[in-house]
């Protein structure tokens, strides 16, 4: 192998700066498939929400903020660590990117935990869609949907976390081998991405899910 | 180009104006600010976002095939929520163009229902006089 083509170099790309430039732009076209996923998500939402607002008002006053409050802050900090992480490989510090990748995936962890918390609280006060549902007044049925948004959409991001923590768990196991570095660190940078676009997704369910007509 | 290291202390900067903003929009969800609420708290989560973006995303110092790519999906998003909006919200108007009464047929109806009326009366008349 000559120095010229590194083994960290796939065979198709000319350098390290072609190959890491196409990582970065296959990820983000990725993130875009994603932004319609959600955006269909979000779409019906605004559309049920402008037919019934009582209904969402009412359904967003049983969530509890101070669980999505905290969970919002827990979600940045994750971001945060994950940022730090794509740092330390990009300046070849091991220990640290170890370090950070594990604070990522735990504060990942303390998220679901913080959901199973608040699913179970609905489960108990019959707030799942479906025969047991019940809620106080004509708006009931309007309310129940609310609740299938809102299970649909946390649901759907809590999936994307799992899938982030199975993919962390590769990296960290990567990353603990020593294989990122100053000239190879791609797959922490995408990894990061695609942490970081879970995270937008929650800034903008935080609000619309939990802080409706609070006044 | 996209190999830019960014200092851990931008990073710590971005983390604390992100829960500065989380702490913001949960401070003004309980002012009445009416519909303004939702354009107040829509408005902090765009800024929360683009601070992820550009910093954590590391889109600031990418190359500007990124900001393309980016930007396509955020207009694709946008012409999805006006077009679907524009079908829904404006049913409601031509339902209500189709069940306003048409003048002339109202007064068709309004003439048979008279005539109906006289008719019952006069027979209860003569009735009486007999």
């Amino acid at each position: 192998m000559s120095d010229s083509h590194p083994s960290h170099l796939a065979h198709q790309f000319d350098h390290v700066e072609q190959q890491r430039q196409a990582s970065t732009m296959g990820i983000w076209l990725f993130l875009i498939t994603e932004i319609m996923f959600f955006g269909g998500l979000f779409t019906g939402y605004i559309v049920y929400r402008t037919m019934y607002p009582e209904a969402w008002t009412a359904g967003s006053h049983e969530l509890d903020i101070a669980l999505g409050g905290f969970n919002t802050a827990v979600l940045i900090f994750s971001s945060l660590t994950m940022a730090l992480a794509v740092h330390a490989a990009q300046v070849s510090n091991r220990r640290n990117q170890v370090l950070f990748i594990a604070a990522t995936m735990i504060l990942g962890l303390v998220f679901l935990g913080v959901k199973v918390v608040e699913y179970s609280a609905k489960f108990e006060h019959h707030l799942i869609p479906g025969p047991n549902f019940h809620f106080p007044g004509d708006i009931g049925t309007h309310v129940q949907l609310f609740f299938s948004f809102y299970f649909t959409m946390t649901g759907m991001h809590a999936v994307h976390m799992i899938i982030g923590e199975g993919i962390m768990l590769w990296l960290l196991i990567n990353a603990a081998k020593g294989r990122y570095h100053k000239d190879y660190y791609n797959p922490v940078e995408v990894v990061g991405l695609y942490w970081h676009f879970v995270d937008i997704v929650w800034i903008f369910l935080f609000p619309l899910l939990y802080l409706i007509g609070r006044h | 180009m996209s190999h830019h290291v960014v200092g851990i202390k931008v990073y710590i900067a971005i983390f604390l104006s992100l829960m500065v903003l989380t702490g913001l929009t949960v401070w003004v969800a309980f002012i009445n600010w009416g519909f303004m609420n939702d354009v107040v708290a829509m408005s902090i989560a765009v800024l929360k976002m683009t601070l992820v973006v550009l910093f954590f995303m590391h889109l600031k110092y990418q190359a500007r095939l990124l900001w393309l790519i980016a930007g396509a999906g955020v207009i694709w998003l946008m012409i999805m929520f006006a077009l679907t909006l524009s079908d829904y919200r404006s049913r409601e108007w031509i339902e209500s163009a189709f069940t306003r009464p048409v003048p002339w047929v109202a007064s068709e109806e309004a003439a048979t229902y008279q005539a109906e009326q006289m008719k019952a009366q006069e027979s209860e008349d003569a009735g009486a006089h007999h």
